[in-house]
Parts: structure tokens; C-alpha cells; sequence
């Protein structure tokens, strides 16, 4: 039965309908596609929509494994569900607050303390998330596209079984299979109580009440941007940093992210590292911590463990090795590539490749981070089985590249074209409460790979307009562009730290994308007054040692 | 491209000396590209014709240009002559009989005379000769030389740099001038800055840093800052923070706190300028003759100073319609930042940028607010968007009489009321309207009339007041020069106005030879709800490149922020305009949208790259912001289809 499932070995090229009826009357029950996506997140849902738009026969497949809290949701993913869209929403409702103690310096007679309701803005937060995952199912509805709320696996390399929440079976063959499973946050399961006790970024979105004091364990985005918006929203938060935060990502911007942040409420436990976890009589969680450094242990007690730790980085990985190994490099199209991007862009979640029995379709994964190898073309070790998004090895874990190596792949598939997804100078933004955005390489990135008598930064502190009248403190206002020093001075990566920084961001992505020069990005004229026309104004070099405070306009 | 060297370049930095304006600092190092000898006996003749005949015009033209200015800076006096010229034989004559060896180049006798009269054109904005250079300093003709022997003004020249007080005034204290001022301090230069607030009709003063900051785009934003503010706090609630009163905004308290703030730039440009030793003088300003000019203070003082260049950069002050009880009784964007007190229900008159953001921000701050509109709404913009900016205003409480212009006088009815009537551009109609205050927006006119512009001959646009200027920004008079929102057909932003002085004065002082780049500036208007844009409007992109080779991509998009706050759904909208036939190059970049002038900065930096919409595609978006409707979805433009 495998064997004649299984494809002539062409790739890019789809089977005639005929020989795909054929598959499909092959057995009863079982229901034969054109593409068959595993996994309903950002990437499957723009792969199978944009092949569905190119007239293939496709069928989506998506099952939400509950969390160890029993939290579970909709179609759409980590992003849509427990991801990007929530935490923005409420690091919206933090910088609400922020605007609310804004708001008397500008004339508003607003009562000093006003309270925050939890309640309230979880259940505005869910009911919008809920909207999109209707939003999705009619999508897909409206493409044609089958879908299918079960939980697959592999029978074959063309056959996937998928079990319903109540047990029934159904088989679906396919030409083409993508995987797109995403991942899931990572449980310290050696330290007691973690999984008992513990909730993690799959639960803290849809809390019904508020977390209350809570402990956030880990440094990756994902945990400063919860401790951020916990800090905005009036809770006591503390974040408990083993080594360093946000690894990968600049680490002088990093230390300014944490040093606003400490500086508005969030407690910071730095070189500590959680050993228990227990319940105490009145329900409180009681965690004892040792300080790595002086080996003391101490001891703490919050309504709320959130875990958001990252998995130790892989030597290649580490800040100063250049690991980027790009697949648009000649001759990289079928080999795997080990790493791809900075470990700033992977927070270290577990790829959701257990379930999936990929050994029956013979899908090859990483011994350690048991991603799944693919290569420049999103495909797998089996020719027409593909992996995109956050379950593939070395992709960075973030939405829009998914997105959009999920649609790229979908258009090579059906013979629209052969662009491969490029990802090199993929943007992003943290949305601590100073957001931090940025693009291309970070200053030890650029030192390491072009050497530090080879690198210009540029930088700039400055204060946001905003700040003055509202009496806000700016010190951790900061832009740095870092160039190549030889004329022209070849834009390499920008970093900036602001209000805004996503918006701000975005622009000279393009820029850096259109190979953009520090002349270049001088020649463009700001926009008065914005905080981003200080980055078209950066004139002080780190080399020069002169004050990089801007003053005046 | 023309881009300066960096500091530590010392290849460049031997080469390029070369272009230094007259008058620039006596750079030693120039003797080694002059191209002839130094102190030719009187008439000798010279050949300037360049070795390097191979190469591209403009890089022989680069290299004459150097020549020259070798040449200008390599003698007390140099003559460009004709050796036929009657008026060239009298400058000759006089230099004579003064005693005074004078190196002459005879455009006649040489090759090249042709393309060095260009060029000295270029350089002194004179084409005809004899052009006649007196220590480095631009003498002018025939005339300007013998008038400048009657007044003393040349043998002080002759007697070396001390012919004037100054090396630099520059008159007006706003963004271009404090920058042009300070760049020339900076480069070693002995510069004043002459700055003068007269007051408006209500008696509004302000100190130094002109409109933007005291009148212009600092308070400007803070009060729309402030409007924000008010929306916040009502999406807070569906955010979950609590309160239930009502809100009232307090007017005296913003103003005050927005005032204090402006105080500090002020004082903070005053601090600048003394450390950079730039002479600060607090009078108003005025021509008297070449070179010199009369500053008047507070008290009626009258001083005079000289100085070898000078720079306009006076900026506009607001216009009155020119009925009745204008100046009376209406207020303009001069007096509405310090205004004492709310100026409760308000008719704006006007559809300019200055009008619809001041219309929104009152209206952001709970107050009644009507536009009065001749005809369109942000003349110049893209109309699809100026109209969507409109309508978004009139959504939120904005009222609009379209096609009305007041044409009665205003009359003063119960006290703090005015009443005013208005009548249809179409025909037959009348409004009557009772205001608390009415701010009139209709636009702005040049503060060129008053400085005494037509005794030196500086040619001013009659209509329009603006001065129009070279490439170099240099008036018809040589040694003076215009920036910021005076320039005929130029830009009326701040950042335009601070590059072009800043450039100025390095090309001035500097030897530099960039010039303000004056394409592809973006720009944004704050309105409440807020529109970037960079490039060509779809008017002008289709009258500059014709419909057929143009294509126009747009979506509208639903910010994440405004879901949960249940706002408008498809009202922020994004469009850019490409060429077809130039790579689907991207020649205007629109968004309408929270934080457009955040978003479009980066967008203008990506187009000064030639940005494409295959690069535009190919970027990857950051999730989730606004910045990355481009990733979502974006459709073909075509008439009539709607867009989701």
C-alpha cells in the first residue's frame, strides 16, 4: 500500500487528478489532496490558502494538545491563540497604563490610582482571539480548504491518520504533506513541583483571574515581555535570570530592555536558578532558588511560577560565533542546514514532532532540538513532505517569516514560481515595556564577522517628545546602527529602543533590504517630530567617544 | 554621490578642499591643486584648459571648478576679464592706479573660456565680466567694484578678512537658521544670528527657535499628544483599567505644561549658540545696503553690522483673511499654544495641514469644533487620502462647511461670542455660526517684504512673497542666501529647512559641495487619525509619469490595538504608487493610520535606496504592528473595486 502511494519522485510538479482518484479510491475511509497541511498556526494556514487560491485540492489538519493546566484553544496557532496577538494586546493594556499616568500632564483630570481588572481585559483579549479562530475557519471555508480537528500522525510517507477528540480515525493521503505543527513552551521537568505547579505562556493569555504576584523564570523575550506587561498591569512581577537575557539579540540593548524595566517595578533574581516548587496551606506557591554564584539557596512565595525558560544554546550559537549559514548560498539548496539564524530569534520551545511518528514516513529530525532538518526549499529528508515555521530546525520562531515561507512554498509547489524564502535580515520587535526592535546583526554579530576595526556604530540616546510633558524618565532611549566602516558604509543591523519600535523598524528593514549605506539612511530628511527621524540623524560614533545624548532638534 | 568624506579620511579630505566657497577658510593646503602660478605680474595670461581631456564632463568640469576657486583663493584680487571689455579695462584701470597687483584670466584667450564663465556663473550666480574677487570676497561687475571703492567697503577688502563685522549673519532664529548658524561657528566662522518676534494681532510673543518650536511642530504634537491621550483613556476601559467619572480635560493645565517645555528649548537653543560663541541678538533685522544691516531691539535701538554673507531665514507668519475684525477678534496657530484659556466651541477657517491638525486635537479634547473649507482639504496632498482624513475627522466629531468662505464682518456678540456668517462659494447661501473662538488656518505668507530686501536688490517673488533661490540656495544677490519655508517651490518642513542650512553652511565654510536634496521628503500630518507619506501623490505620480505606466497597490488594515478598543474597523488605509516601467520602483508611499509618522520614516530611508515592490514583498513584516499591512495582503488598484 505504501508503495503505491508513493510519488513518482518529481518534485514541484503535482500528479494528475486522475492518478490522485486513484489514491483516493485506494481504500475506503481514507480521502486523498494535493497538499495535506499538518497544523493550523500562521504558516500552515497561509501554505494551504495559497494553494488552495492556485486551484490544488488541500486539507488542513489541526489538533490542540491541552496544556498540563488544561488550557487549550482554537485554530490559528501560537501566534493568533498564545502568542503575538495576546501578549501584544496586553502589553497595549500596560502602555494604557502607562498613558493613564500620562494623561494628568497633558490636562486630563484622571483619579491617581485607578485599578486594573484582569478579568475584564482577558476575557476582551479572548473574545478577540476567539474571533480570529472563527475568522481562520471561515477562511478556509471560503478557500475551499478542508479542515480537520484532529490529532495526526504518520501511517506512511503519503498517509496521515488523525484521531478525533473522541477516538474516531480517519486517513488522509496526500502528494504533498507540510508540516507545520509549531511548538510548545518547555517544562523544567527536573525541578519539583514545575510541571504541577507551574504555568507557562499556553495558559497565562486565558487565566480567567489574575496571576497575582508572579514569579517569571527565564530570560528569553517571551519571559521579559509577560514579567513587562504583569509589571504595567500593577501585578508584582519578578524575573528570574539564570545567565543572560535575551541571548543572541544585542547585548547592550538587552541590558538597557532590563535595566527600564527594573527601573519601573519588575523585580529582577539575576544567576539564580529555581530548585523547588511547592504548594503552601493558604494555596500560595512556595519556590526555593539557589544563587549559582554563592551556591545560597533563598526562598520566595507567589501566586504564580510562569516558566519561559530557553534551552541552553548550542555551541554554534553562541553570540560571537557568526552562525548564520545562509541556504541561499550556492550549493545549500539540498543540504541541511545545521544553523541558521542567531539563537535571539529560537526561544528554546519544544517542537511539537513527539506525536507525529514522523519515523513512519521516514522524516528526519535533530538528535538534540528534534526539529525537523529541511532544507533551502522547506523540504524534509522525504522529498515531498516539507517542514515550515517553528517546527523546523533552525527557522527562526516567529510569524511572518512562516507566513510567509508557508506561502513561497505553497507557489513553488504549484509551479508559480521558484523564489525560495530568504532569511537573512528577518525584523523583529520585543514588546518589553520599552519596546526593542531590530534588524540584521548585533554589534558582537558584526565584530565577530567583519572584525572590530571593520565596524562602525552609530548611536544616539534621545528623548521621545512625549516624555517631556508627561515627565517621563528617557535613559534608556537608545538607537544604534551598526555599519560596515568602509565607504559606503553598508548598513549591517539597527537597533533601536522606544515607543514604537515595531513601527519604527519596519521602514528601514526595507532599507537594509535595498542594501542601504549610512549615507543613504543621512540623505533620507526626518519626519518632525517622530522618534524615528532620530535614526535619520545619527551622527556619533561609539569610536569617537563623544556624548551620544541628543539635545535640542 | 556627493556624500562628505568621513572626518578620518584623509585621502578625500586632500582632494575636495578645492570647492570652498569665497570667502571659505584660508585652507593652506590649496596650493597644491591651483593650476597656475600665484602672483602673476598684472595681465598675464593663463591657460586653464584641463589635462585630463578623456574624462566625463562633469568630472572635468569638477576639476575646472577647483581651478578656479584655486585661483580665488590663491590672490588678493583676481579678474576674470575680456580682453576686448571696455568695463573690464576700467576695473583693470582702477586696481592700477590703487597700486594693487591684480592676477587676471582673459576668458577670451583661453580654451576653455566658455566653460569657465559657466562656471564662474555657478559659483557667483554673475555670468557676465569682468567678475572681480577681492580677498577671497565676491565683488561683483564693473559697477559693484567702483561703488565699492566710493564707500571704502573695497580698500577695507583689500586690507585683508576684517572688512566686516561678521563673516555670517543670518537672519531669523528658527530650525534653518539656528543650524546653518551654528554649522558655520562650528567650521571657525564669526557668525550673528538677528532674531525678532513681532508680536502677533493678539499680542502672542515667543522666544528663540522660530515656528516649529514655539508655534509650529512642538506644541503642535503635544496637544495632538494630548488628544491621544483622550482616546487612550477610553480604550483603557476596554483594557480593563477602571474608573467610572467622566474625564474632563483641563486646558490651562496642558498649555502650561506644554509652554514650560518650550521654555526649555528656548533657553536651550540661547546655551547652544553661546557655546558655539554665535552672536545672539534679540532685534529685528533690516537691509540698509550691501552688506550691512540695521538691527532694531524691543526698545527701538538701532545698531548696524556687516558682514560678508548673509542668510535669510525668516520663515512665514500666518495670514489673515482681510475682512473686518480679523486681526480683532480671530486667533491663529501663533496664539492658540499659550492661549490663557479653552477656546471653547471653535470655527477653524482653513483646510491646510495647520488647520485640520489644530481642528482635530481641539476636537480630541472634547471641545465643538467646525472646519470652514473654501474648496479641498490639504491642497498638494494626495487628495484619496486628504479626503479619507476628512471623513475620518468628520466620524469623530468634526463638522465640516464645505464650499464656504466668511464673508461678513465678525462681530463681537456676548462677551467671549462671535458671531459670523459666511457665504456659499456656489452661489446663493448663506451660514450664520455663533463661535467662542475663531483660528483661522487659510495659510501662511513670507516675512520678506519688511527686511529691506529691495535696497541690496534681492528679488523677491512679487505674488507670493518667497524668495527664489539656485540649487545652492543663493538669492540673485551673490552673498545672500535663503532657506527654510521663504523658498519659491520648495518644501516648508523643518528638517528640509535644518539640512539645507546645515549644508549651507558647509559648503559656504566648509569645502564641502553636497547640496540639500530636496526629492523623495516625507512628511506627516497629525490628525487624529495620523497620515505619512513620502514621494509623489497619485496626482502628481500620474501627471509625472502617466496612468498607464503606473500601478497602485492598497489595503485597508484594522490595527491590532483598535480591536479590542472596538474602533473603526477598515479606516486605516495604505497605498503606495509604482512605475511600472522603472522595476515597479515605489515613486509615493501613503499611510493613513496610529503612529504614521513612525512608520513612514523608515519607509522614506528604504525609498532613498530605490525600494521596489519585489523588495517590499520580499522583506519580512514584524508581527503584529502596523508597519506590516504590506504583508498581509495588497491589491491591485482598480477603479471602482473595494478593497478589504
Amino acid at each position: 500500500m505504501a508503495a503505491a502511494l508513493r510519488a513518482p519522485g518529481v518534485r514541484f510538479r503535482w500528479r494528475t487528478p486522475a492518478a490522485a482518484g486513484g489514491a483516493r479510491g485506494a481504500a475506503a475511509g481514507r480521502q486523498g489532496y494535493d497538499l495535506l497541511v499538518i497544523g493550523g498556526g500562521s504558516g500552515g494556514l497561509a501554505c494551504a490558502k495559497e494553494a488552495a487560491q492556485l486551484g490544488k485540492k488541500v486539507a488542513v489538519v489541526d489538533y490542540v494538545e491541552p496544556s498540563p493546566r488544561g488550557t487549550r484553544w482554537g485554530l490559528g496557532g501560537t501566534c493568533v491563540n498564545v502568542g503575538c496577538i495576546p501578549k501584544k494586546l496586553m502589553h497595549q493594556a500596560a502602555l494604557l497604563g502607562d498613558m493613564i499616568r500620562d494623561a494628568p500632564h497633558y490636562g486630563w483630570e484622571v483619579p491617581p490610582l485607578v485599578p486594573h481588572d484582569w478579568k475584564k481585559m482577558a476575557e476582551a483579549v479572548q473574545n478577540h482571539v476567539k474571533s480570529l479562530n472563527w475568522g481562520h475557519r471561515v477562511q478556509l471555508q471560503d478557500r475551499k480548504v478542508k479542515y480537520f480537528n484532529i490529532r495526526a500522525s504518520f501511517v506512511n510517507e503519503h498517509t496521515v491518520c488523525g484521531v478525533t477528540k473522541d477516538g474516531k480515525e480517519t486517513l488522509l493521503s496526500a502528494e504533498h504533506i507540510v508540516i507545520a505543527t509549531g511548538g510548545r513552551p518547555r517544562y523544567p521537568t527536573h525541578i519539583e513541583g514545575a510541571l504541577e505547579y507551574g504555568i507557562t505562556s499556553d495558559d497565562i493569555f486565558w487565566l480567567k483571574e489574575s496571576p497575582g504576584k508572579t514569579l517569571v523564570v527565564g530570560a528569553s523575550y517571551v519571559a521579559l515581555e509577560c514579567a513587562g506587561f504583569l509589571t504595567g498591569l500593577g501585578l508584582d512581577a519578578t524575573v528570574m535570570v539564570r545567565s543572560i537575557p535575551l541571548r543572541g539579540f544585542d547585548q547592550q540593548m538587552s541590558s538597557l530592555v532590563t535595566e527600564y524595566m527594573a527601573s519601573h517595578g519588575t523585580r529582577f533574581l539575576r544567576g539564580c536558578t529555581p530548585s523547588r516548587v511547592g504548594r503552601l496551606p493558604d494555596g500560595q506557591l512556595q519556590v526555593i532558588w539557589e544563587d549559582l554564584a554563592s551556591g545560597k539557596k533563598d526562598v520566595g512565595t507567589f501566586d504564580t511560577v510562569l516558566w519561559a525558560i530557553e534551552t541552553q544554546p548550542a555551541p554554534a550559537a553562541q553570540p560571537g560565533n557568526a552562525c548564520h549559514v545562509f541556504p541561499s548560498e550556492p550549493g545549500a539548496s539540498r543540504g541541511y542546514v545545521p544553523c541558521l539564524l542567531c539563537p535571539r530569534l529560537q526561544c528554546g520551545r519544544v517542537p511539537e514532532t513527539r506525536s507525529l511518528h514522523l519515523e513512519n514516513a521516514g522524516v528526519n529530525t535533530h538528535p538534540n532540538s528534534q526539529k525537523i532538518l529541511v532544507d533551502a526549499g522547506e523540504a524534509t529528508s522525504v522529498p515531498h513532505i516539507y517542514a515550515i515555521g517553528d517546527v523546523a530546525e533552525g527557522r527562526p520562531e516567529l510569524t511572518p517569516p512562516a507566513v510567509m515561507a508557508g506561502k513561497l512554498l505553497a507557489r513553488r509547489l504549484c509551479g508559480q514560481s521558484s523564489d525560495l524564502m530568504d532569511y537573512d535580515n528577518v525584523p523583529t520587535t520585543v514588546f518589553t515595556p520599552l519596546e526593542y526592535g531590530c534588524v540584521g546583526l548585533s554589534e558582537e554579530e558584526a565584530v565577530a564577522r567583519h572584525g572590530e576595526e571593520h565596524v562602525e556604530v552609530y548611536h544616539a540616546y534621545y528623548k521621545p517628545l512625549e516624555f517631556t510633558v508627561a515627565e517621563r524618565d528617557a535613559s534608556q532611549c537608545y538607537i544604534k546602527m551598526v555599519c560596515l566602516r568602509e565607504p559606503p558604509q553598508l548598513v549591517l543591523g539597527l537597533h533601536f529602543l522606544g515607543p514604537n519600535a515595531g513601527e519604527v523598524t519596519q521602514g528601514f528593514a526595507l532599507g537594509i533590504k535595498c542594501g542601504a549605506s549610512y549615507a543613504q539612511v543621512m540623505r533620507t530628511l526626518g519626519i518632525h517630530p517622530t522618534c524615528a527621524e532620530e535614526v535619520a540623524k545619527l551622527r556619533i560614533t561609539k569610536r569617537s567617544g563623544l556624548d551620544p545624548t541628543v539635545t535640542g532638534c | 554621490m556627493a556624500q562628505p568624506p568621513p572626518p578620518s579620511s584623509p585621502p578625500r579630505a586632500q582632494t575636495s578642499p578645492g570647492p570652498a566657497k569665497v570667502g571659505a577658510v584660508p585652507n593652506r593646503r590649496l596650493g597644491s591643486v591651483r593650476g597656475v602660478p600665484m602672483s602673476s605680474p598684472p595681465g598675464r595670461r593663463a591657460r586653464l584648459s584641463s589635462p585630463g581631456t578623456g574624462r566625463s564632463s562633469s568630472e572635468t568640469r569638477e576639476e575646472l571648478r577647483r581651478r578656479l576657486l584655486g585661483l580665488i583663493e590663491g590672490n588678493r584680487v583676481m579678474i576674470f576679464s575680456k580682453s576686448y571689455c571696455p568695463h573690464s579695462t576700467r576695473v583693470k584701470e582702477l586696481f592700477s592706479s590703487l597700486g594693487v597687483e591684480c592676477h587676471i584670466l582673459e576668458l577670451d584667450q583661453v580654451d576653455d573660456g566658455a566653460s569657465v564663465q559657466e562656471v564662474l556663473s555657478e559659483i557667483t550666480n554673475q555670468r557676465t565680466v569682468p567678475n572681480i574677487f577681492v580677498n577671497k570676497v565676491h565683488v561683483g561687475g564693473c559697477e559693484q567694484t567702483f561703488q565699492a571703492h566710493q564707500s571704502g567697503v573695497l580698500e577695507k577688502l583689500l586690507q585683508g578678512d576684517s572688512a566686516y563685522d561678521y563673516d555670517l549673519i543670518v537672519i531669523g532664529g528658527g530650525s534653518g537658521g539656528l543650524a546653518c548658524a551654528q554649522e558655520a561657528a562650528v567650521l571657525g566662522k564669526k557668525v550673528m544670528v538677528l532674531d525678532f518676534v513681532v508680536p502677533s494681532p493678539q499680542g502672542t510673543s515667543w522666544g528663540l527657535g522660530g515656528t516649529c518650536v514655539n508655534v509650529g511642530c512642538i506644541p503642535k504634537k503635544l496637544m495632538h499628544q494630548a488628544a491621544l491621550l483622550g482616546q487612550a483613556l477610553i480604550d483603557s476601559r476596554k483594557f480593563g483599567w477602571e474608573y467610572n467619572q467622566q474625564v474632563k480635560h483641563n486646558w490651562e493645565t496642558m498649555t502650561e505644561a506644554i509652554q514650560n517645555h518650550i521654555g526649555s528649548l528656548n533657553w536651550g537653543y540661547r546655551l547652544s549658540l553661546r557655546e558655539k560663541a554665535v552672536a545672539y541678538v534679540n532685534s529685528y533685522g533690516e537691509f540698509v545696503e550691501h552688506h550691512k544691516i540695521k538691527a532694531t531691539n524691543r526698545k527701538g535701538q538701532e545698531t548696524c553690522y556687516t558682514a560678508a554673507k548673509f542668510v535669510i531665514a525668516t520663515g512665514e507668519r500666518p495670514r489673515y483673511l482681510g475682512i473686518q475684525g480679523d486681526k480683532e477678534y480671530c486667533i491663529t496657530s501663533d496664539d492658540l499654544f499659550s492661549l490663557p484659556y479653552c477656546p471653547g466651541k471653535t470655527l477653524v477657517v482653513g483646510a491646510s495641514y495647520v488647520a485640520l491638525e489644530c481642528a482635530g486635537f481641539l476636537a480630541g479634547l472634547g471641545l465643538d469644533v467646525t472646519v470652514m473649507v473654501r474648496s479641498i482639504l490639504l491642497r498638494g496632498f494626495d487628495q484619496e487620502m486628504a479626503e479619507k482624513v476628512g471623513s475620518y475627522m468628520e466620524q469623530h466629531g468634526v463638522k465640516f462647511l464645505r464650499k464656504f468662505v466668511p464673508i461678513q464682518q465678525l462681530e463681537k456678540g456676548s462677551p467671549g461670542k462671535l458671531r459670523v456668517v459666511a457665504e456659499s462659494t456656489e452661489g446663493p447661501g448663506a451660514v450664520e455660526g455663533v463661535y467662542n473662538t475663531v483660528l483661522l488656518a487659510i495659510g501662511r505668507d513670507s516675512c520678506t517684504r519688511k527686511i529691506g530686501l529691495e535696497k541690496i536688490g534681492v528679488k523677491i517673488n512679487e505674488k507670493s512673497g518667497k524668495i527664489p533661490v539656485n540649487d545652492v540656495e543663493q538669492t540673485n544677490v551673490p552673498y545672500v542666501y535663503a532657506i527654510g519655508d521663504i523658498l519659491e517651490g520648495k518644501l516648508e518642513l523643518t528638517p528640509v529647512a535644518i539640512q539645507a542650512g546645515k549644508l549651507l553652511a558647509r559648503r559656504l565654510f566648509g569645502g564641502r559641495l553636497e547640496k540639500c536634496d530636496y526629492v523623495n521628503v516625507p512628511t506627516t500630518v497629525f490628525t487624529p487619525l495620523e497620515y505619512g507619506c513620502c514621494g509623489l501623490s497619485e496626482e502628481k505620480a500620474i501627471e509625472v509619469h502617466t496612468k498607464e505606466n503606473l500601478e497602485v497597490y492598497h489595503t485597508l488594515f484594522w490595527p491590532l490595538e483598535w480591536t479590542v478598543a472596538g474602533r473603526d474597523n477598515n479606516t486605516c488605509y495604505a497605498k503606495i504608487i509604482c512605475n511600472k516601467f522603472d522595476n515597479e520602483r515605489v515613486v509615493g508611499f501613503h499611510i493613513l493610520g496610529p503612529n504614521a509618522g513612525e512608520v513612514t520614516q523608515g519607509f522614506a530611508a528604504a525609498m532613498k535606496c530605490g525600494l521596489t515592490k519585489q523588495l517590499l514583498d520580499d522583506t519580512i513584516g514584524i508581527h503584529p504592528t502596523c508597519g506590516e499591512v504590506w504583508k498581509e495582503k495588497t491589491f491591485l488598484k482598480l477603479t471602482s473595486v473595494d478593497v478589504v
